[in-house]
């Protein structure tokens, strides 16, 4: 199992995750290696197999659409790292 | 009588009988957690002046008789479930600031049975690892020998309960998170049936997979924990509607009856000898006991299990984790010079190494191209896994395996080494694969350091598990050696 520094570049830029040069090397040869490992999947027969998603098969589970008592905008926004009036402030999203 | 040494069981005992007080048994814990946690380092925050305050409480309910069983009896709760005020730090710098304005399912419950809050447990980073040596603060020591792991990643959960720094606490299990540090800390760790108990106010690691449980001195602490925190939670959805049985009723001493299996697919290369003539011989002190035991080798997708479950893992865990973006919680970096650029620095400095390799990981397998040939293989082979288990429940009423197929390692020892690290769960997480539960019980020592037993069951086969374990436990002295830490 071959993987590039590109591919790792690409990666990392679908996930937004910031990398320094000596993260893609690591990660480039880790994941070679976990990913040789994963090869044994392939002696498998799966024809006609279903995958499953989840083990415990719970479908449409639903409730009554009713307003009960929720947290306050203050207690939600205690954490954030910056805010302004009662919002979450966030960098411009669109470059001029 | 030294306070700290307690069970759940002795300690309500005492309490209800008005020999001792929440507070007294509070404060020994506190001594106890000043004498030994430098050492072992279990710990990520310890609420103390809550603590005291909810003992005082406890203390006012028992005397007006209002008391649950677990009402004054002091707990750890693993730094992965919401505690409302308290800091909940998932040992990553992405949340060390994170105070929760809300209490997980499993904390409301406790808290309404009168639990008394020591502090929260370390744990590997998202509860990713084995060893507890990826949290983003400090390693966990295990007390058996202090140069080695306690496993993970609930194993600050568990070094606390095998140090008696806390009477009980809870743990969380995705591929073997409370099992395999339970067995390397003797100590009892259960992984409920998916869906017993809810995972509302559970930080999410991999959504299908991650399961709460106790973890405890014994495995009459172990029912009295379950009948608390089980059943249905309208919060999660995934949770099972069934009701739940008095746990406490199973603990009947006597296997007559109980067809065991034994999967030989479990005793894998490399498992260390000491680890396999201690389950062996606990094997057949369960047929002394009256079970029916029967070898064979009736699960052998068993070999495929690591590798589904670092697909699937992952890959849930990478979603997961998007939502860590810096900006309405968590860690943010704010030296950066756009949107984009902010994004990418709060993962880089708030993730650790691990958690990084996860997401990578989860992000590959999902990606175009690699998705049919990964995670979509993995999952038709979760089908198999699943379905070879049921085939097995036609026969036995549980199956007997090792936890793990070493003793704890040297802190150090298999950092370098993700692969291996991972091996480490190669007997627990073909039970998260399938949904099932399973408990890992102290089952004998080689060399000083402890050996676990996992016991898995059918679907909600929770009693059975019980059963089989509390028979186990009463035949036997492991529970109750202890770790010498005293200076």
């Amino acid at each position: 199992m071959k993987l590039s520094r590109e591919e790792v570049k690409h990666m990392a830029l679908l996930v937004h995750l910031g990398l320094s040069e000596d993260d893609v090397e690591r990660l480039r040869e880790q994941l070679c290696n976990i990913l040789e490992n994963f090869e044994i999947l392939q002696q498998v027969d799966t024809t006609n197999v279903a995958p499953t998603a989840h083990s415990i098969a719970l479908e449409n589970v639903l409730r009554d659409d009713e307003s009960t008592p929720s947290l306050t905008a203050d207690e939600v926004l205690a954490n954030a790292p910056n805010r302004e009036e009662g919002y979450l402030k966030v960098r411009a999203v669109l470059e001029q | 009588m030294n306070l700290h040494q307690l069970t759940i069981h002795e300690a309500s005992d005492l309490l209800r009988r008005r020999e001792i007080s929440s507070l007294e048994l509070t404060q020994a814990l506190f001594d106890r957690i000043a004498e030994v946690d430098g050492r072992v380092r279990s710990l990520v925050t310890v609420s103390t002046d809550r603590a005291l305050q909810q003992a005082r409480e406890a203390d006012q309910r028992i005397e007006k008789g209002e008391a649950t069983l677990l009402t004054g009896i002091p707990a750890v709760i693993k730094d992965n479930m919401c505690t409302s005020g308290v800091r909940t730090t998932c040992s990553s710098r992405m949340l060390e600031n994170f105070i929760p304005p809300y209490n997980a399912t499993v904390v409301e419950r406790l808290n309404a049975a009168g639990m008394v809050m020591l502090g929260k447990a370390n744990m590997d980073e998202f509860a990713m690892g084995s060893s507890n040596e990826h949290s983003a603060f400090f390693p966990t020591h295990n007390p058996w020998d202090l140069s080695r792991v306690p496993g993970g990643s609930s194993g600050g959960s568990c070094v606390a309960v095998a140090a008696d720094e806390t009477i009980y606490s809870l743990g969380s299990d995705t591929g073997g998170s409370i099992r395999q540090p339970a067995g390397f800390c003797s100590v009892v760790g259960f992984k409920p049936t998916y869906g017993r108990v809810s995972r509302f106010g559970l930080i999410a690691f991999a959504s299908s997979l991650d399961q709460i449980g106790p973890i405890t001195k014994d495995v009459t602490d172990c029912a009295m924990v379950m009948n608390t925190i089980c059943g249905h939670d309208p919060k999660d959805s995934t949770s099972l509607p069934h009701p739940v049985p008095d746990y406490t009723r199973s603990l009947v001493p006597d296997l007559k009856g109980l067809r065991l299996g034994v999967p030989k697919d479990y005793f894998i290369p490399g498992m260390q000898k000491g680890v396999e003539d201690s389950v062996h011989a606990s094997i057949k002190r369960l047929e002394e006991l009256g079970a029916e035991v029967e070898w064979g080798e009736f699960l052998p997708h068993t070999r495929y299990a690591l590798a589904a479950y670092y697909i699937i893992a992952p890959s849930e865990a990478s979603a997961n984790l998007a939502r860590y973006d810096g900006v309405k919680y968590g860690f943010s970096a704010q030296d950066a010079n756009s949107m984009w650029d902010a994004l990418e620095k709060t993962k880089q400095f708030g993730f650790g190494p691990e958690v990084k390799r996860r997401i990578m990981l989860g992000t590959y397998a999902l990606s175009a191209g690699y998705y049919d040939a990964y995670y979509l293989k993995a999952q038709k082979v979760r089908t198999l896994i699943r379905q070879e288990f049921e085939q097995a429940f036609e026969k036995f009423d549980a199956l007997i395996t090792p936890t793990s197929p070493t003793v704890p390692f040297k802190i150090g020892e298999k950092m370098e080494d993700p692969v291996q690290m991972y091996l480490s769960d190669i007997c627990t997480l073909p039970i998260n694969i399938a949904g099932i539960p399973a408990v890992s019980i102290p089952a004998g020592f080689v060399d000083g350091l402890p050996v676990g037993m996992q016991i898995i069951g059918k679907p909600l086969g929770e009693e059975t598990l019980l059963r089989i374990a509390f028979a186990y436990e009463q035949s036997t002295n492991w529970h109750s050696k202890k770790p010498q830490l005293e200076s």
